[in-house]
């Protein structure tokens, strides 16, 4: 597909968890828990508050069609701040220094002075209803050549749990939050520059790692389409696919709207009609429970309703989509009746009841009230106006699903979302403070380096930098440990064991560093670490585990257990030649326990075995 | 630094002289809707000591806290307008900590007019710091038919989370209840699940900054309201409307005073009070001081002062027969003041010593229950 013919713009804003002792605002730990361990739970009702300028904001109000009770998971880890029961301490110096080697990283400029903002959001994910936020930097630049517009620091808002339930061990925990310009043009620019932004962040040793601690959100659009901003990309993998599968979407409501104007489309009044008496007898069960069922005719809407626009998505979703922030389950639309209990029968008399001729589409919902029925099927008309107007691709917000599709979920935020914390003190950047921050070695740069000076491997070398167990690598080289010793063991050795079901996590640095000294003294051979990390990972001591191995053996009493072996077996040794070292190695080590180098090993067999062989006569 | 708004909403702080004005913005209109009320439900009226309950920051009209009238609160709290027909005495723009007894007669006299102008219930809203001691001030001063509840926020109410919403409907539910005494209505739990209903000379708040932070001392709340049902359920002992007869005693004697004994107080602090009216003390334990203040003490007592011992433990009751040093006490002229609260006790002595010129009758007022602040049984544990 040509991206650059489609006008394809977008940006991404990446969210990153920062690895601090403590949290933003408060003095907890940045560690997540297990559900079950959570140690008390409490409940609130959330409210929407007009911004210093005096507006709602927009995205709130949606929120707020329904009025919701939020419950709150509490750990011996979390405190009255998370609880909304506390003021904020003040903001996490130790977090703000990573903020700003961040924003040095990228060729950035601090602010002279940073002010703390609140940013209304009332999903419950944050007890106070507002996210605390920050602008750190602005100004930075990226290797395509497109821009970092800034970092801002932010806490982390809860976890849910499940529907409102939400676990308090996350909020509170520092994010990083790096929106670059609408600078990308195709979705493996924008999968690209997501890396590397990853990268960079990753090189400062101070970021979460896992699932979950890194999300993209993503803003996309094409010419005549919308601005839409994807939430929560977890997966880096995705990113492309979910560009893709947007700019798709967005095509085809244009197309659905072209369409739907050449069949002059229209939706009838302001207000559904109430046609629940029509439902009394019937064998759909959601229909049969619903208090009130609302219906709307779509005229000329026929087919365009159920039409797919996204790999399991259809204009009816987004309706559907809109119908929810009322409460609703959803909508029944006539594009895919009968079907959910609903019979023809009932379609036919349905059609008649709300004058609907072939090529239009009756919409139906089912609410527990009048109210909420009222609420849904005004979202419906609100949906389908918009779908043939001028802005056929409305702005929003919107939450990936599992494959990279899309729903939508609220309209996007505005200014008016934002109003100073009035009980966390401003804190000055001064020129002093942004002269000091250091910035540290790219993980490329390092691996590169590693490369150059180790010999390790290219794949290798980046597998190292990016890894957690970098600092203990470095420390190891330190100790003189060779580079290509302790690289092999923590990347290859450990991650083989692990898939064996080895609990390696059970290893400490200082086992680690115990084990290579050993092999780097001669008092184990290479060949043995894999059994001395069984070992240690079952409890056992470092003292202990090399006793296990077989007491050191001199060159001279090698040469003799080889000769007695290869003597055992003449046979054998006659008959494959020199493709007997192999299978004898094996048994070798076997009899001196891991104690000699396999090396010294293969070298002595070698020799023993030509040895052993008559030379064949020419 | 100077403060600059972005587009995105965000603030930052920049150097002034960095700053140039492009424009001046004239100052816009207070936006203003016209709530309308329901005048079949109960008349209540709305006393403001301190712009809680709808106050925030609006920088394109420069207000602040100033927005306090009906239409303004019930924008800012809808709910209230489901429970009944306002009218609002903006009386005071204070800090709670500012408050004094002069503004605690302002505020008896505001209430009991508007109770004599017909309001079935009074709601005063009160910064949470000083709540008791004023709920405990108007306990005294006014002798109340209807209502009068105290309310406040621990949280702003410019935040989604505030505590201002449910606590100011639950007010106006007990405000219209059958409880017929000066109460301080808050949030019962850290839940959003109902508000207790305690005495306006019982009540401490205990936390610095928890929701729940008021608390009945020496008994349970004198009831509770359930949110989002808003039902008002009163305890036995709760004093019921129509009870009392209104009646407005708006005299205080300003010159009393409460001082906590810590140990190794020097005695010369008490020098301090020589021709105070009354002082308050909050011993320790059973309600003592070192043997060292007692000279002092007995000094104020024969030069005119009252002095009254509390315990500084909240809970329980003073006894000073127990030791030696509360037997020499008593000696030196001081009162036992059974289990008040400190703080009420403070109040009491102010409004008494306004009141009953006679100082023999004074002190037995002291040790007398007024309005609910002494306990004959000490029936309840911590």
């Amino acid at each position: 597909m040509d991206y650059k013919a489609l006008g394809l713009v977008a940006g991404i804003e990446i969210h990153q968890q920062l690895d601090t002792k403590e949290k933003l605002f408060c003095h907890c730990p940045t560690m997540l828990r297990e559900i079950p361990e959570h140690d008390g739970e409490f409940f609130r009702f959330l409210r929407a508050t007009v911004s210093e300028m005096g507006e709602i904001d927009r995205a709130a109000k949606e929120e707020m069609k329904n009025n919701r009770k939020f419950q709150y998971y509490t750990y011996d880890t979390t405190c009255l701040v998370e609880n909304d029961e506390e003021p904020p301490a003040p903001l996490n110096d130790e977090a703000l220094s990573v903020c700003l080697t961040i924003g040095k990283m990228f060729g950035m400029t601090p602010v002279p002075q940073l002010h703390i903002m609140r940013k209304l959001v009332i999903d419950g994910s944050n007890t106070s209803g507002f996210q605390r936020t920050a602008l750190v930097a602005f100004n930075g630049s990226l290797p395509n050549g497109g821009e970092i517009e800034t970092i801002c620091l932010e806490e982390e808002a809860a976890q849910r749990v499940k529907d409102e339930v939400f676990s308090l061990d996350r909020l509170g925990i520092p994010l990083i939050e790096i929106t670059t310009s609408p600078c990308m043009h195709s979705p493996e620019e924008v999968q690209a520059v997501a890396e590397h932004i990853g990268m960079v962040l990753r090189s400062t040793g101070k970021v979460k790692r896992g699932i979950g601690t890194i999300r993209q959100d993503v803003n996309i659009s094409i010419a005549q389409g919308a601005r839409v901003e994807i939430k929560g990309v977890q997966e880096l993998d995705l990113i492309a696919e979910v560009v893709r599968r947007e700019v798709q979407r967005q095509q085809n409501l244009l197309r659905i709207r072209d369409e739907l104007l050449a069949r002059g489309a229209s939706v009838e009044g302001a207000a559904g009609l109430d046609i629940t008496a029509l439902f009394r007898d019937t064998k759909s069960a959601v229909l049969k429970k619903a208090k009130k069922i609302h219906a709307v005719t779509l005229k000329g809407f026929a087919g365009l309703v159920g039409r797919e626009i996204q790999p399991e998505r259809r204009l009816g979703s987004e309706m559907s989509d809109y119908a929810k922030k009322c409460g609703v389950g959803g909508i029944f639309h006539t594009d895919e009746l009968p079907a959910y209990g609903v019979t023809a029968e009932e379609v036919a008399i349905v059609r008649s009841h709300m004058n609907a001729a072939e090529n239009d589409c009756v919409i139906l919902v089912a609410g527990a009230n009048e109210k909420q029925a009222a609420c849904a099927i005004h979202q419906v008309i609100t949906r389908a106006n918009i779908a043939r107007s001028d802005k056929a691709v409305p702005e929003e917000t919107r939450k990936m699903l599992e494959s990279g599709s899309t729903a939508y979920m609220r309209p996007l935020p505005g200014a008016d979302r934002m109003y100073p914390e009035t009980d966390v003190l401003p804190v000055i950047i001064d020129d002093k403070r942004w002269a000091a921050v250091t910035v540290p070695e790219l993980l490329t740069v390092k691996a590169e380096r590693f490369t150059r000076e180790y010999g390790i491997e290219k794949n290798y070398a980046l597998q190292l930098a990016g890894s957690d167990k970098l600092p203990l690598f470095d420390r190891a080289v330190r100790e003189g440990i060779k580079p290509k010793l302790s690289a092999f063991t923590l990347l290859s050795t450990v991650t083989e064991l692990r898939r064996e079901g080895v609990d390696v996590r059970a290893m400490t640095d200082e086992a680690y560093l115990a084990i290579w000294h050993a092999v780097e003294d001669g008092k184990a051979a290479k060949e043995a670490i894999p059994d001395l990390i069984r070992s240690l990972a079952e409890g056992t001591s470092v003292d202990a585990a090399l006793a296990k191995l077989g007491p050191s053996v001199s060159r001279s009493e090698l040469e003799t257990i080889v000769k007695k072996i290869i003597a055992e077996r003449s046979d054998f040794v006659a008959e494959k030649g020199k493709a007997a070292l192999g299978p004898l190695m094996g048994i070798v080590m076997a009899e001196v326990r891991g104690s000699v180098d396999g090396k010294v090993v293969s070298e002595i067999l070698r020799k023993e075995i030509e040895a052993a062989t008559p030379a064949k006569t020419p | 630094m100077a403060v600059v708004k972005l587009d995105s909403g965000y603030n930052i702080g920049v150097n002034p002289t960095a700053c140039s004005l492009v424009t001046h913005p004239p100052q816009a209109p207070v936006k203003k809707a016209e709530v309308a009320q329901n005048k079949s439900l109960p008349n209540l009226a709305i006393v403001s000591t301190g712009g809680t309950i709808a106050s925030r920051i609006d920088y394109r009209t420069g207000s602040v806290t100033s927005q306090f009238d009906a239409s303004d609160i019930l924008t800012a709290i809808p709910e209230l307008a489901e429970i009944a027909n306002y009218r609002t005495i903006p009386l005071a723009t204070i800090l709670s900590e500012n408050m004094t007894p002069a503004i605690w007669q302002d505020l008896a006299r505001a209430v009991y007019d508007e109770i004599k102008g017909g309001a079935q219930g009074i709601i005063v809203t009160h910064g949470t710091d000083t709540m008791a001691y004023s709920a405990a001030a108007l306990s005294f001063m006014i002798d109340t038919p209807v209502p009068i509840v105290f309310v406040g926020s621990q949280r702003s109410a410019d935040r989604p989370s505030s505590d201002n919403a449910m606590n100011a409907a639950c007010a106006a539910a007990a405000a219209t209840s059958d409880l017929g005494e000066v109460a301080v209505v808050m949030h019962a739990t850290t839940n959003d699940d109902h508000c207790a209903i305690h005495r306006g000379t019982r009540v401490r708040k205990m936390h610095t900054s928890r929701r729940d932070a008021f608390r009945s001392l020496g008994m349970d709340p004198v009831g509770t309201v359930a949110y989002p049902s808003r039902e008002v359920t009163l305890a036995k002992g709760a004093v019921r409307r129509g009870t009392r007869k209104l009646a407005l005693h708006d005299r205080i004697e300003p010159h009393c005073a409460l001082v906590q004994f810590y140990p190794g107080m020097n005695p010369d602090i008490l020098k301090a009070y020589e021709g105070y009216a009354g002082l308050i003390i909050a011993g320790t334990g059973l309600g003592h001081t070192s043997t060292a203040l007692i000279p002092q003490l007995k000094h104020l007592t024969e030069s005119g002062t009252i002095v009254v011992m509390t315990s500084q433990c909240m809970n329980g009751r003073v006894c000073d027969r127990v030791y030696d040093t509360g037997r020499d006490l008593l000696a030196a002229g001081v009162l036992e003041g059974g289990d008040m609260l400190p703080e009420a006790a403070l109040v009491k002595m102010m409004w008494v010593l306004a009141n009953e010129k006679d100082r023999k009758k004074a002190a037995a007022l002291m040790q007398a229950d007024l309005k609910g602040e002494c306990t004959r049984r000490s029936a309840h544990g911590l």
